[in-house]
């Protein structure tokens, strides 16, 4: 077996039957990944299909359940981001986390600090810093702190650092999301430096373009499956996006019959300043609307200024035919507004109180009277009957909810905006994170609330469920609404073009 | 399921642990000393904790949304000396002058609110200025002389007795109930937990979290007035070194009470344990002749003790 690894030209590493379970999803289901040496190898695939478990068990950040690596044909594992630098594997990261009042030179050398005796040598770091920076086509000084960057500064910093380590592998995870075109210029000349030299580079991006620029060969995931991996040469765009979201419909999305009825929610060119712009749409009554684009796109950002989170900075909310001054969450749920949030641990419950206490929160202004008491009976009348409606395995009412599985702590986030009996429903990637029967539950659960005559916003990056749910689909795009699409004409394939960015010229 | 009944277990033995030890002290002291377990000495201890008990209170609350008030002591210290001002002068009737007091501990208490809640200032550093900003105040108005001669009526809110319970007793008790009743029955008090548990959802569920976060120090300083009351009546005078280091022993009984400073959780009874346990303590080394040099590093090791305890229920 090993043998048959050397006799491979340039094998640097692979990655052979890697599963990764996380509570309650398969992340990762055998897939297989090769690195050639001296090629950028392009991985691919929807929000979620995998990609980044993968870079990150390969950089020793997450264990693999099942499989191995092999590193020039040897098996390896790594257990901490450092043991897998030790050899030669380094990754620039999606979320940045740079230490803003240090500056960029300490930030490059954080952990590997140059010392004369026990003192920091801050001399040679500057020195050493500004080599680095001079290599990724940066103009600034060492000593600059890091909150006075701009974020594509930043991101450039963090491929300066990556490249500090002079690691065989190097692996980017959407290094172009942030960053100015003509820092994705200089990025690439970089990458073509870094493959002359003989390194492997792992480049992970939603941009089509940018895939065809550089990639010498691509590997497309999806959903957790290894799919295959092609020849850059030899794929074009379109069968590049038919083999990333091209699947069966596994789950069953629950049939309406109803009709959407009149208008209750509008928004017309909201904006909010360097976020989103321009965003205008209407909902209706009886109505799922679906809301697609991929993550930063700006359909969260959306919602959180219509609720009033955020404020937006231009345009108008009306809400059946009133205008909404100056949103606030207060505003907007006795407007009849409900947020069912993303981050259900992040501002969705408070983890540290009970099932009954999270679930009555928002309406505990309608349960109680004039002088601010709770009425207890009715408080946990409703909460016992919502319940039992969405079907919440719960110990006890006084169970605290952080004891609770992911789709039972979502559904007590649904049951606690259901509770208030909402016209306006937003919910924002309600089943992320929930296993396979926690989700057809809230399938069924959101067609029989627009059949009811409520009229909901349906946030989600998993294209079949944006497909098997609206009623019409909205594309975002780098803050902007870039198509708007009705059920008859929505496909996978035409939803990735305007959430990619691809012409639709492009298509014929 | 077997992680969740342990981490039960915990809890339970976590909440009760306060309760078993201070009951466990009592026991010890009654053979130590023969004048411990006397109706006399336990009802001083009840009188001498009432002040501590009732700014705890406040406390509580104020570290429930995550916040902290270091400047109790001193807004004692400025509440009390007005009242006793007020009450050398004899112009106004001493159930207006007690709400004067109460009042004044309100308004700087607004200060710290205002500022942590309005301009996203830590509290800590707010109140550290309100710290000195009373205690300084109190030294301009009384001149740095203390204020005495006050009405015996006015006294006994301090020294005396109903039924043989110790008025300031029974104003805690009174203070506890309302603040029980206000955490677990109101609104507010739930959103308190809310806040303090996590302000972002608190946010996306439509309370008004800044107001939630000013209203806990204006309570916190309503305490201070009550308690300042209290103690201006119990030394017969109005001190400009009154209340030094109060907050420290509010702090501490809310720590050994359970509640965590960074919010969410605890519960008020515990605090009023954690108020007795430190009151029968200094008790128990005040009988037994200990210096009250030693007394402060024995309250010192409970404090370390409590946090100990708290921070490996939450690993």
């Amino acid at each position: 077996m090993k043998n048959e690894e050397k006799a491979q030209d340039g094998l640097v590493l692979e990655a052979r039957n890697i599963t990764k379970r996380f509570p309650g999803v398969l992340a990762l289901s055998h897939v297989n990944f090769r690195l050639v040496k001296g090629r950028v190898h392009a991985l691919m695939g929807e929000n979620g299909a995998g990609k980044s478990t993968l870079m990150k068990i390969i950089a020793g950040i997450y264990q693999a359940d099942e499989g191995d690596i092999f590193l020039h044909g040897e098996k390896v594992s790594f257990h901490t981001p450092k043991h897998a630098l030790s050899h030669g594997i380094s990754m620039i990261h999606q979320e940045l986390s740079p230490i803003l009042d240090m500056t960029i030179a300490e930030n490059l050398f954080l952990g590997k600090e140059f010392c004369r005796g026990k003192l920091i040598d801050y001399k040679t770091m500057n020195r050493e810093a500004a080599q680095l920076l001079k290599k990724v086509g940066v103009d600034l000084p060492p000593g600059r702190l890091m909150k006075e960057l701009t974020v594509s500064q930043m991101q450039m910093v963090e491929i300066a650092k990556a490249l500090s380590y002079d690691a065989e592998v190097i692996i980017m995870d959407e290094p172009s999301a942030t960053i100015t075109d003509r820092e994705v210029a200089s990025l690439f000349g970089i990458i073509r430096s870094l493959k002359e030299d003989g390194r492997c580079i792992v480049y992970i991006t939603h941009k089509m373009d940018e895939v065809f620029k550089i990639a010498d060969e691509i590997t497309v995931f999806r959903d957790g499956q290894y799919i295959g991996t092609y020849d850059a040469g030899e794929i074009d765009e379109n069968e590049l996006v038919v083999k990333m979201v091209d699947r069966e419909l596994t789950e069953i999305y629950p049939v309406r019959s109803n009709k959407p009825e009149e208008v209750v929610l509008k928004v017309e060119n909201l904006s909010q300043e360097g976020v989103f712009e321009d965003i205008s749409f209407e909902l209706r009554r009886g109505e799922i609307l679906g809301f697609s684009g991929l993550m930063g796109s700006g359909r969260t950002e959306v919602m959180n200024a219509l609720f009033g989170i955020t404020q937006p900075t231009g345009g108008t909310i009306w809400v059946h035919g009133e205008k909404l001054e100056k949103p606030r969450p207060g505003k907007a749920i006795s407007k009849g507004i409900g947020y069912v949030t993303e981050d259900r641990k992040g501002n969705g419950l408070v983890l540290d109180m009970s099932v009954y206490d999270n679930m009555v929160l928002p309406s505990l202004g309608k349960l109680s009277n004039r002088m601010g008491a709770i009425n207890r009976r009715q408080a946990a009348k409703v909460a016992e009957e919502y319940k039992d409606r969405l079907n919440i395995k719960t110990p006890n009412m006084q169970q605290m909810v952080k004891q609770l599985s992911g789709g039972n702590q979502q559904k007590i986030v649904l049951a606690k905006w259901l509770l208030q009996n909402p016209d306006i429903l937003i919910f924002d990637e309600p089943t992320r994170g929930i296993d396979v029967g926690a989700k057809t539950e809230i399938y069924k659960l959101v067609a029989r609330l627009a059949q009811e005559g409520k009229a909901i916003i349906f946030i989600s990056s998993e294209m079949p469920e944006i497909l098997g749910m609206s009623d019409r689909v909205v594309v975002f795009y780098e803050g902007r609404k870039k198509g708007e699409l009705a059920r008859e004409e929505a496909t996978q394939e035409k939803i990735m073009m305007y959430a990619s960015d691809v012409d639709e010229g492009g298509m014929e | 399921m077997k992680e969740m009944t342990k981490r039960f277990d915990r809890n339970w033995v976590q909440t009760y642990m306060l309760i078993f030890i201070v009951i466990g002290l009592g026991i010890i002291l009654s053979f130590i000393s023969g004048n411990f377990l006397t109706g006399t000495n336990l009802l001083n201890v009840l009188r001498q904790i009432s002040i501590n008990g009732i700014l705890a209170i406040g406390m509580t609350i104020v570290c429930l949304t995550g916040g902290i008030d270091l400047s109790v002591g001193s807004i004692v210290a400025f509440s009390g000396i007005i009242a006793a001002g007020l009450l050398r002068d004899k112009e106004y009737p001493i159930a207006l002058i007690v709400l004067i007091a109460v009042a004044i501990g309100g308004l700087l208490g607004l200060y710290n609110g205002y500022f942590v809640a309005y301009w996203n200032a830590a509290p800590f550093v707010v109140t550290l200025s309100m710290m000195t900003i009373a205690r300084g105040m109190t030294y301009v108005y009384s001149t740095g002389r203390p204020i005495s001669n006050l009405p015996t009526e006015f006294l006994a809110i301090g020294k005396g007795s109903i039924a043989g319970v110790p008025v300031p007793t029974i104003i805690l008790i009174i203070v506890f109930i309302l603040a029980s009743v206000m955490l677990t029955k109101l609104k507010f008090g739930r959103y308190v937990y809310a806040v303090g548990g996590n302000e972002n959802a608190a946010m996306v569920s439509g309370i008004n979290v800044k107001r939630i976060k000013m209203m806990v120090y204006v309570l916190s300083g309503i305490a201070c007035g009550i308690a300042a009351i209290i103690l201006t009546a119990r030394v017969s005078a109005g001190l400009p070194t009154a209340g030094e280091s109060y907050e420290l022993d509010a702090i501490a009984a809310t720590v050994i009470g359970g509640t965590s400073l960074s919010g969410g959780r605890g519960r008020l009874w515990g605090t009023i344990v954690g108020a007795i346990l430190l009151g029968i303590v200094n008790n128990g080394l005040d009988l037994m002749n200990v210096s009250s040099f030693y007394q402060q590093i024995v309250k010192g090791l409970i404090i370390l003790g409590a946090i100990l305890i708290d921070s490996k229920r939450n690993q």
